[in-house]
């Protein structure tokens, strides 16, 4: 199988680094996958659950912000914040949602309202993939 | 001249003092490594925004229509200085010669008409900023009760430029902080936020061609200030890592002066001492004599 030379890099530090099989990114389009031999693309993010295949069990990460650049030399996702999965606890989570929600309510224009409304729909999305049990996060 | 009692009590105290200096300096030099660890591991995310930034900028400001953030206001009549120091003191002329330098270059802008204020991030520069510009001050940012600068206290500033940079307040920012050379040398710089500057990149040929998702211009107006705030945690993680390098070598200078005090003063203590034990001995000689 062709290796993808893949990097997740948040501004503290270089998350992960090696060669993967297929990294699922979630896109501020839509979710993309990328493999081997991808063209050349630069996405936005939206926040989500990034997923790496490789040899062993996938791995998963929560990303928030940022973009993936596709080029010859690999992939690479500049994310604001990424962190593997299972270190998520759900009272950040809630906090992220939380400020999101404000974001929401101050939004002084229709399209920094509707950016808004895409954020917190997309961190619920996460908060219900991680924690399928937990209360729905503070839905009204 | 003094009494033995208070040539003991100054070399005790010197001693006292050195055991501070002595201390301080192994707690920097630990945290200078942190530091330093902390600066290193940001300088990817950084590089890596920066080239894509960069060719994205290239294009845009070919096509005209670029954000306020790339291009600034077109006049450069007002300016922000953003000056980050430390917040504590004894690290030799750390936060001195960034204030220095900061002040300098306000007071050349100043003498060519143009309009200065200052946006202080660290309790140091604002108390030495305030004596030269007493009513230019718009904003202080506190960090002192954050124990490892992250992400998000970047993130926080920048958030508060940027409102300012909507209200009008500014046309060009520049960024003074002191950047991390080696343990011995700390360089004051000044770095131009707003409007970006990218290296210009000669038009490769072989650059390989993106597709953008969504399309150019709404990702260059994400990621710009995205970009103010990565600079911005960068110029952070340089101060802190060149405040330790600096409070180390002060450190270990006064350590070393201490230990000059202590073998000046020792030497002064045991020549009192004999001076009067001889004298004791000429007192005890002569009385003998007299009898």
């Amino acid at each position: 199988m062709a290796s993808l030379p893949f990097e997740l890099v948040s501004p503290e530090r270089l998350v992960f680094s090696g060669a993967v099989s297929e990294v699922i990114v979630p896109g501020a389009e839509g979710e993309f996958g990328v493999m081997a031999g991808h063209a050349p693309f630069i996405a936005m993010l939206k926040p989500g659950i990034l997923t790496i295949k490789g040899d062993g069990a996938d791995r998963r990460y929560f990303v928030r912000g940022g973009f993936a650049e596709v080029n010859a030399a690999g992939l690479t996702i500049l994310a604001e914040e990424a962190k593997p999965a299972e270190e998520i606890d759900a009272g950040a989570l809630a906090q992220h949602i939380k400020d999101a929600e404000e974001d929401v309510r101050d939004a002084t224009s229709d399209e920094a309202r509707q950016r808004a409304q895409r954020q917190l729909d997309d961190l619920r999305q996460v908060a219900l993939a991680l924690h399928p049990g937990a209360p729905a996060a503070t839905a009204h | 001249m003094a009494s033995l009692k208070d040539l003991r009590n100054r070399i005790a105290s010197v001693k006292a003092t050195q055991k501070i200096t002595k201390a301080m300096q192994m707690v920097a030099a630990a945290k200078l490594r942190r530091a330093q660890a902390a600066a290193e591991a940001a300088r990817p995310y950084a590089e890596r925004m920066e080239t894509v930034l960069g060719n994205l900028a290239a294009g845009m400001l070919q096509g005209g229509q670029a954000p306020l953030l790339l291009t600034g206001t077109g006049k450069s009549e007002r300016h922000l200085l953003l000056v980050a120091t430390g917040e504590r003191g004894l690290c030799g002329a750390f936060n001195s010669s960034i204030v220095r330098f900061a002040r300098e270059k306000a007071l050349s802008l100043i003498a060519d008409g143009k309009q200065v204020k200052f946006f202080c991030v660290g309790r140091k520069g604002y108390e030495q900023l305030r004596r030269t510009f007493p009513n230019d001050i718009i904003e202080l940012v506190d960090l002192r009760a954050v124990r490892t600068i992250g992400f998000k206290e970047a993130n926080d500033i920048a958030a508060k430029i940027l409102h300012l940079l909507d209200q009008g307040a500014f046309d060009v920012c520049t960024l003074f902080y002191a950047h991390f050379k080696s343990v011995i040398a700390q360089v004051p710089t000044a770095q131009q936020l707003i409007p970006a500057t990218f290296e210009a990149r000669a038009a490769d040929a072989d650059a390989p061609v993106y597709e953008y998702e969504p399309d150019e211009e709404e990702i260059l107006a994400d990621l710009l200030p995205r970009n103010l705030a990565v600079q911005i945690f960068k110029a952070l993680l340089e101060n802190q890592a060149s405040f330790y390098g600096s409070q180390m070598s002060a450190m270990d200078n006064a350590t070393r002066n201490a230990g000059d005090m202590i073998k000046k003063q020792t030497l002064i203590y045991n020549r009192t001492r004999q001076a009067m034990i001889t004298k004791e001995l000429i007192e005890i000689i002569s009385g003998a004599e007299a009898l």
